[in-house]
This record gives C-alpha cells, structure tokens and sequence, in this order.
C-alpha cells in the first residue's frame, strides 16, 4: 500500500490535480487570514470596477508626504494618457484642415504632435467649412492642453464666504510613496455588479460551492450505490421497485423536482447545506442506473459465483468482489455528481430558488449576478471568467485525480 | 431414478432448464436422467453449446431449475432458502473454466488460501498451523506458498491458477467437485499435471468429481463413468471403456472419430464442408 | 528436396516493455521450409510461438524488434526491410498470416466480400470490384464454402465457417508461405477437422507453396504437418519429423510433452501421464546455460553454465541437449 502511495506520487497526472486542489483548499482558508472582509461587502458605488490597485485620491494628495521626482519620462506618459485617441483624432482633423501634410501628422507621438498643435492652431482663424460648434470645440480643447502643459500644477483652493481661506499646489514633480497613503484596497479582480470585492466573494464562494459539491455528491452516491447494489445483485421484486422509482425520477426532469422541492421550503430556510441535500436527493438517479447495469455483469462471473459455494453471505461478496471492482467507476461517477452539483446549485440560483443570497456567495450565484447584468456584452471579463476558471479547476482537478488513482482500485495494473 | 442399488451421490430425473427471454425460448437441458456415484469420476462430454455448464450451474445451485428434479445422497435436493443453500454448499465446489475470471482480483494468494481455512472452522487456529496447512495445500498442488504470498493471482500463469483452485478444494474438502472444462484454457503441456491432481484429490479425500469436457480423450483419460450429451440431451453414457472403445450412437462415434489421435489414423475423408 | 522457400538464420527478436526492459521472446531461432511440407511448431503457453510467427515475417513493429538474424523469403532477403515495405511487397504476396483469434477480430460492421476487396486494393490500387467478386466467387467455390457467405456479415457465421472464412481471405493472393496460429484451437472437434482439412487442400491444389502451423496440441500437429519443432523459451529444442519427435523424442522437454498426450484411444488410459514440474524461466531474465535446466530431471552442473547449441542426431535432425542422443534414450528407458 505505502509503496502503490508513493508510486501514485509519482505520477505527474497525480501531481497536476492534486497540487491544483490543494491550491484552491488552501486559498479557501487562508486568504480569509489576509484579508478578513465580510465577503459580500458592498464597497463600490457603481459597478464593475476593473482590477487594479485603488489608492484614496484625498489621502494621496493631502495626507502623505510629498516628494520631488524628476522623472524623464513623467510628462509624456502624463499627457499620453491625458489625450484621448477621439481627442488626437480631432486634432488630425483640424491640422489637415490648416493645410498640415498628412505624412507629416503621428498622432501616435504625442510630444510632435502638440508641438505641431502649438505651431498651427489660431483661435482667431475662422476655418473654412467648419461649424461654429465644431471651433468651440477646439477652443476648449486647446484650454486643456494650455492647462496640461502647465508646469505650475494644480491648485488647490478652499474658500469660506467667497473669500479664498487656503490654498495649496500639486505640482507636476510630486509624488507620494504608496505605502504612505493611509487608505489603499488592491481589488485584483475588481468589483462586480453591485460593487462588492470580487475575488474575495469567489474565494468564500469556492468554498461553499465545493461543500455543496461534496454534500450532494456524497448523498446522490451514496444512494445510487446502495440502491444500485441491491437492484443488480438482489434482483427480484426488489429490482423491480426500484427500478421504478428510477425510471419515473428520469421520466420526470431532475430539475423540475429539484425547483418543486426548493419552492417548498421558504427562502429564509434556504441555506447552502438544505440546497446540497436537495440537489443531492434529486440526483442519484443515473448512479443507481449505471451501478446496476456493472453489478449485473459482475454478479454472473464465476469469482462471485466460487464465492457463493464458499459460503459467504450476500453483504460479504457484495462488499469483497463486488464493490472493489465498481470502487473507480463510483468515484468517478462522485466526481461527475460533484460538478454536477455546483452546476445545478447555479441554475436553482438563477430561478431564485438558490440559497439565500445575502448570506454567502456561491459560484452560481456570481455567474448568476454576472449574467444578469450583461458582464459578458459588457466586457467586464473579471465579473464571470474567474469564476468559470474556478469550476474548471476543480472538475478538472478531480478527474486527473481519479484517472491517476486506476492502479489503487486495480492491482493489476500495480508495477 | 434413485438407485438403490449404487450409493448415489447426486441424481436426476426429467431435469429441464429452459431459458425465456420474452418469445425466445432454449432449451439448454433437456429432459435428461443420471445418477453419478459416490467417489467416482464423472465425465460430461458434449460439443459447444449443448448445455454442459447449464448442468452444472443446476447442480451446483446457482440457477433454478425449470422442471424436474435432483436428488442428493437419494433426498430431492431442496435449496430452497439462503441457509439450505449454504448448507449444500459445504458439500459441493466447483472449479470453472476462465481461471482468469474465477479470482477476485483485489485478494492475494494468501487470503484466498486463509479464506478457504476460515470457512472450515479454521478461525481460531493458531497462526503457524494455518501456514502450514496452506503450505501443505501448495506442496499437494506442486506450487511452492513461499513464492506464493503477497502476489495476487492474476501473477501466475493459467495453469499455475488452476492447481491454486484444486490447492483450495483440498483445503476446503467437498463431498463433490464439479470441474467445468477446467482444462480449456489452459495449454496441452500444463493439462495432464492438472488432471493428475485431480485425480490424487479425488483419492485423498475421497470425492465424487464431475468432469465437464469437450475433449472426450480427457473424459476417457480421468473418468470411471462417461455421459455423452447434445443439444441438452444425454445420448449416451455408460463406463469410459464402454462408450469410448465400443460406442453405440452415430453421435458419441463422430466425436471420437473427429479428435486427431497418433496411434491410429486421423480419417479426414468423412468430412463434409456443408455441415 | 524441394526448392526452399523460406529459411531463417539465428533469428533473434525482443519486446521491449513499457519500464524498458527487454524480453527474449525469439532467441536464435533457424528452420528451413522446403516446398511443398508443412512445419508444425509446438511449445507451451508463452513460449514465444506467435512471436516467432511475426518475426519470421519481418513485421516489427514496436514493442516487437529485430535484434539480428536472416530471413530469406524464395531466395529474397526480408529481414532490413521497413516495415512499410514488408506490408506492401511482403505481406498476403509471399506470406499470409493468420493471427491467434483472427476470427473474432473481423470488424462486425463490414461483409465478407469488404475484407477481400481490401486485400486486393490494397496490392492493386486499380482492381475492378465486379472482377475481385467474380475471382471471390470462385475461390470460395473451389474451397467448399458457399457463395453467400461473401454477403453476410461475421457475426452471421458459426465459428468454423468464419475461421475457414478468414483463411480464404488470407490466401487470397496466392502466397508461398502460410502462417496460421492456433487456427483451430477455440473450436469444436468438427468444426476444427474442416478448418484442418482446409488448410491440407490449400497446400494440395498448390495455392500455398509451404505452410507453418502453430499449436499446442500435440496430436494435432502429428496428424497436420511433416515436420515438427519444439519451441521452449524462445529457442527451438527440438526439430525432426512429426514421426520422429512424437515417437522418439530426443530432448528433455520434448519428451515430458509426448508424455502429456491425451487421446481417446485404448492404452492410454492405463498408461501414465508424464507432467513437467516447474515454470518456465522468465524471459526477461533468461537463465544462462540452458534454458530447461531448472526444470530437467537429467540436469548436470554443465547444463547451467554452458551455453548449448543444437546438435544434429541421426535421421536428419537436431535437438538441444548436451547429451548425446544414446545417453538419452537409455535414461528414458530407464524410467
Ligand atoms: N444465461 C443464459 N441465458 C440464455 N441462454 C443461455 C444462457 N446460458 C446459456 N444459454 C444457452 O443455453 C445453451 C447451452 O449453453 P451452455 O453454456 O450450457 O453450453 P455448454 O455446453 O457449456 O457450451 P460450451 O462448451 O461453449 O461452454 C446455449 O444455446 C446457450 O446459448
Ligand atoms: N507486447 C509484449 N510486450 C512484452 N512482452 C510480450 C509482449 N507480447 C508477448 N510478450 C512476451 O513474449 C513471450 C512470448 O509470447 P507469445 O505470445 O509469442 O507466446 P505464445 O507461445 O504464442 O503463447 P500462447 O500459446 O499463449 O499464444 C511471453 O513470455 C510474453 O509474456
Ligand atoms: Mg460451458
Ligand atoms: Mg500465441
């Protein structure tokens, strides 16, 4: 056994999945230790805020200390990223319209061309064909680029009864070391719809997900392996009833039961755990099927026959030669249940028949909200990929497990 | 047709399997009538198909039976709940065709051995004398238990599983063994060291064993008495040297004559493509 | 003598498995077949016998390799073929290959006459299909199987018919050499007296020229071909003809075999089975010496350390032993 362990060990397949689960258990408890925010905060007034690293605007201009940098490169990347592409454009215009070259106008290169916006721009002249609207606005955008190139920076003014009480500068040279700024939130996945902290929502709702995974997995199995052991092996009446009972649940979609069972319990009742057990008593159905159809063909092969004329009762050769031959098939099917299950978990959720949404998150329920509010016409890419990511992971991660795991349920396939 | 004048082990009379299938209907076993004596060899000779293993599932309990009856030690065999089963069953073994399919693949060598002591009231022995038993088995089959421990069956060749399944038979000790084709899968040059211990079983602890074959050289080989069966009916039977050297049906004489033989020619003239 | 049509010089192949280890699955193996006979080779389960079939034809494909040796096909030297060019010019024109359990590997979604259109694509590309039926048509004629047959699928045959069905399509070029492993062994008594009958005609009407026949039944053999080898572990131990080996065996193991046969005649009920103690040696760890010495009752020191090679005896043949052939068949008479 020690060394069939270390030889799955070894295995690279193994490895993959096991280190991906790993990774995701760890993130579950860990990054709650880093970053203790209830998870389903509201800190955004808007929505979907894109990743990045928030730094409070008032801190870093009156709270931090100052310091001078002259920096090459400062002005340029300042105004590159001040002057729009529509902006740049327009100036194309304009400059063409004064009889500017073509070649000779890079609206790429943003010193040249504001250079050559200096030379060729005349407030006064009266353009030919150009509407009055349009030469305002230029007015106003040569305003903003006069104030751009200002080196005096920005002032920054108070007044009481109209009279001005204070006044402070922000110049172009000063800048504030981040660590200084009192109030700074890294929101790496940005914020979603109602502007709550994504990542932190996705970590919490991985774990829940995963645990509604687990608990609907383990009830559908457990009781698609039990009743498909008795059906296949027992026969009889037995098999009849339950096959049944099977065939009515398949006749009937699971889903439909599924929205009939969490109608019925009122929405306050509704927590993750009595949604797993419902998803879970709902989903057994294709387990017991798939169990029986191998306990069938297993339960004619002479083993199970030698085993008979032993005289070993029926619990014992269900359990020794029957149940280790299905073991890799039912983990599998486990597996299947257990993405299955988050799956289902989300369509509930976005009948509304989930669980309660102001408690915990779920994955559902975020690719349920990110839907909703069009995050994917939008492109606000980090409201539902990571979440898409994260199932993935986890489906994927089992599988390799399982795969790898072959040479346990099979010592015939021992090196 | 329980004899009294033979002690019989196993008999029957009209016996009929049929198998059903919504209007398919085979008759697998067909009306046939025996009586297998206690501590002899029994041989069932038949061609593919002409219900052999039926029989012996029949026999041995593990299919019902459609109509008639048998009988065993002279009493109609009633199995009809769990526990009359097991209690058959202390009395009855088989050893089956696949030696690849008749172990449980997850239980090594050892256990299976150790099951076989379990289940004859060995639990409570002390732990050397069950090694010795076992090594005791082996070395009656010709394999070594030291070699043996901590591998699984599906290690050994074919032949090698197959003296494992006579090693438990003689751990275990039926009245009857039932040997379905035992030798079908094994190769020419391993199967006469299996009928050999057959046989030595058989004379060790004094048991009937029922030999199931096509090859009616080996029925003729091991056997005292011979049943020829086709299409589920026994058309002939009788002792080995009657029904082999002087056999009456034109059946049991097209069997005999098809098997290539070295002493006598091999008549390949009568053979007719349109069969 | 007949002309020769294949010979094989000291012939050696290796598996090489999936933890890289090499298995000596034909280990110098020579033989000669001369047109017209048949050559039976006997030898137990894993003893190498299918492999050597695939070798002789110089077929490797991985895990199978060519290690050394000479195979020569009618006077043409096939062993540094490609196998691309062994399938092409090689395959179904010179030898024909039956595998082990060929009849069950048809694909069930196809009739007979697909599998016969394939074969002769596959050598003419440019084959008219109404002609290969009307050649199928007679073939099937002159060998005593039903015309219908091309039209029905595998499923439909009984096994004899379908095992005498893929020896048809097998022969269909006319190859000098057939091959045919275990043809019959999964079949009943009479269903394998035609499969045999069969394959006598084929080599009697002249459509294959020599014929090499792979089982382990030994009366079989002794009935079926001219000549019979004895394979043990990848080496031949005994050759001679079928009369010879089966009535007068020289080696060690070959005399244990005959000892096992099993026939339903009068004597050999009384008389006692002889049976081989032991396993075969590992062939990934082939013993040095000779390879039976574990398992001889004969066995001296030498055996273990001296390499053997075959010698030839008397009657134009040859076995592997380090004893002469008297020492032999005096020890045999003694029990
Ligand atoms: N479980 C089953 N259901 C339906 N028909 C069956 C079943 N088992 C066997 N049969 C049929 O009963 C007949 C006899 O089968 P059986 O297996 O007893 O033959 P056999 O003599 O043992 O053949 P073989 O030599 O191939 O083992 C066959 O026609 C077979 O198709
Ligand atoms: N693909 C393979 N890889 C590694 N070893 C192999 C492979 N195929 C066969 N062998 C080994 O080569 C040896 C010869 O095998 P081969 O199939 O030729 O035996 P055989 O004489 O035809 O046996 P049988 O009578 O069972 O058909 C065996 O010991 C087997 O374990
Ligand atoms: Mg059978
Ligand atoms: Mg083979």
């Amino acid at each position: 056994m020690r060394n069939t362990l270390k030889s799955i060990f070894k295995d690279g397949k193994f490895r993959l999945g096991f280190g991906i689960l790993v990774f995701l258990l760890l993130m579950i408890f860990l990054y709650p230790l880093f970053v203790p925010n209830p998870p389903l905060e509201i800190i955004g007034r808007g929505t979907f805020f894109p990743p990045g690293v928030y730094v409070s605007n008032l801190d870093s201009v009156s709270g931090a200390p100052i310091y001078s940098l002259t920096l090459a490169d400062a002005e340029a990347k300042r105004l590159a990223s001040k002057l729009s592409l529509e902006d740049r454009a327009e100036m194309k215009t304009y400059l063409l319209a004064v009889g500017v070259p073509e070649e000779q106008i890079n609206i790429e290169d943003t010193a040249a061309l504001l250079a050559l916006w200096a030379e060729k721009y005349d407030p006064k002249l009266n353009v030919k064909g150009m509407i009055f609207a349009k030469l305002q606005y230029y007015r106003r955008l040569n305003d903003k680029l006069v104030s751009l190139l200002d080196s005096e920076g920005l002032i920054l003014a108070r007044e009481t009864d109209g009279v001005l009480e204070k006044t402070g500068q922000v110049l172009p040279l000063d800048y504030v070391n981040i660590g200084e700024v009192s109030s700074v939130r890294v929101l790496p996945l940005g914020t979603d719809n109602f502007g709550r902290d994504v990542l932190t929502e996705l970590v919490k709702a991985t774990g829940v997900s995963l645990q509604i995974g687990l608990i609907a997995g383990s009830i559908a199995t457990a009781i698609g392996l039990v009743l498909g052991l008795i059906s296949g092996y027992v026969g009889g009446w037995l098999d009849d009833l339950i096959m049944f009972f099977t065939n009515l649940l398949i006749v009937i979609p699971s889903l439909i039961i599924l929205i009939l069972i969490s109608y019925s319990i009122s929405q306050s009742e509704r927590g993750p755990t009595t949604i797993a057990i419902v998803i879970g008593l709902t989903s057994w159905v294709w387990t017991t099927k798939a169990v029986r159809a191998q306990v069938i063909s297993l339960r004619n092969r002479d083993h199970v026959n030698l085993s008979k004329l032993s005289g070993h009762s029926t619990a014992s050769i269900i359990l020794r030669d029957i149940l280790p031959y299905i073991a890799s098939y039912v983990v599998m099917a486990f597996i299947l249940q257990i993405s299955s299950a988050i799956l289902a978990e989300a369509s509930l959720s976005i009948l509304g028949l989930g669980p309660k949404t102001t408690l915990v998150p779920t994955l559902g329920l975020m690719m349920n909200w990110a839907m909703i509010y069009q995050a994917h016409i939008l492109g606000k890419w980090w409201a539902y990929f990571p979440v898409i990511v994260v199932i993935a992971l986890i489906t994927f991660s089992m599988n390799l497990i399982n795969t790898s795991l072959d040479q346990i349920f099979n010592p015939a396939l021992r090196e | 047709m329980a004899d009294e004048t033979c002690e019989t082990c196993l008999s029957g009379t009209n016996l009929t399997k049929i198998y059903a299938f919504g209007k398919s209907r085979t008759v697998a076993v067909d009306n046939i009538n025996f009586c297998f004596n206690a501590g002899q060899v029994i041989s069932i000779v038949g061609e593919s198909g002409s219900g052999k293993t039926t029989l012996a599932k029949m026999l041995l309990g593990l299919t019902n039976v459609t109509s008639g009856q048998i009988y065993f030690r002279g009493k109609p065999l009633d199995i009809s709940t769990s526990k009359k089963r097991k209690e058959y069953w202390k009395s009855i073994q088989a050893i089956f065709q696949d030696p690849y399919s008749s172990y449980n693949i997850f239980t090594k060598i050892d256990d299976v051995l150790l099951d076989c002591i379990h289940l004859r009231g060995g639990r409570k022995v002390p732990k050397e004398e069950k090694i010795a038993m076992m090594e005791e088995a082996c070395r009656f089959v010709n394999l070594k238990f030291a070699e043996l421990t901590n591998k699984y069956p599906f290690e050994l060749s074919g032949g090698q599983m197959q003296r494992l399944m006579i090693a438990r038979v003689f751990l275990l000790k039926p009245k009857i063994l039932l040997a379905d084709e035992p030798t079908s899968m094994i190769d020419a040059c391993s199967r006469a060291s299996i009928l050999e211990m057959l046989l030595k079983l058989r004379d060790e602890i004094n048991m009937t064993l029922i030999f199931i074959t096509h090859d009616i050289g080996l029925a003729y080989f091991i056997s005292d008495e011979v049943y020829i069966m086709e299409h589920g009916k026994i058309v002939e039977s009788g002792s080995a040297d009657e029904v082999i050297l002087n056999p009456k049906e034109a059946y049991t004489k097209r069997l005999i004559n098809d098997v290539p033989k070295i002493y006598e020619p091999w008549d390949l003239s009568t053979v007719d493509y349109h069969l | 003598m007949g002309k020769t049509i294949l010979k094989v010089d000291n012939l050696k192949t290796k598996y090489i498995t999936r933890y890289n280890e090499d298995v000596y699955a034909v280990n110098d193996v020579s033989l000669e077949v001369e047109e017209g006979k048949s050559l039976g080779i006997a030898g137990e389960s894993g003893c190498g016998k299918s492999t050597l079939a695939l070798s002789l034809m110089g077929y490797y494909f991985a895990p199978l390799h060519y290690v050394s040796g000479d195979i020569v096909i009618d006077g043409k030297n096939i062993s540094s073929l490609e196998p691309d060019a062994v399938r092409q010019s090689v395959l179904g024109q010179e030898i024909a290959y039956i595998p082990q359990s060929a009849m069950n590997a048809l694909n069930p979604t196809r009739k007979i006459i697909n599998f016969i259109e394939d074969v002769v694509l596959a050598h003419e590309p440019n084959s008219d299909k109404k002609e290969i039926r009307q050649l199928a048509e007679t073939r099937f004629e002159l060998l005593g199987l039903p015309k219908s047959v091309l039209d029905h699928y595998p499923v439909e045959l009984s096994g004899g018919m379908k095992q005498r069905t893929v020896i048809a399509i097998s022969v269909f070029l006319s190859p000098k050499i057939l091959i045919a492993d275990e043809p019959s062994s999964a079949l009943d008594v009479s269903s394998q007296k035609m499969v045999i009958k069969m394959l006598l005609d084929l080599m009697d009407r002249g459509l294959v020229k020599a014929m090499i026949f792979i089982t382990h039944e030994l009366p079989l053999l002794y009935n079926v071909t001219d000549d019979i080898m004895v394979m043990y572990a990848g080496q031949i131990v005994e050759k001679g003809t079928a009369r010879q080996t089966v009535f007068d065996p020289l080696h060690p193991y070959s005399k244990g075999l005959m000892g096992s046969i099993i026939v339903p005649e009068a004597g050999v009920r009384n008389s006692k089975l002889s049976s081989i103690p032991g396993v075969p040696p590992n062939l990934k760890h082939p013993p040095q010496g000779c390879q039976f010495a574990e398992r001889c009752k004969y066995v001296v020191e030498e055996c273990k350390t001296h390499e053997i090679s075959m010698r030839p005896a008397e009657g134009d043949r040859a076995y592997r032993c380090i004893f002469g052939e008297d020492v032999l068949r005096k020890a045999y008479n003694n029990g």
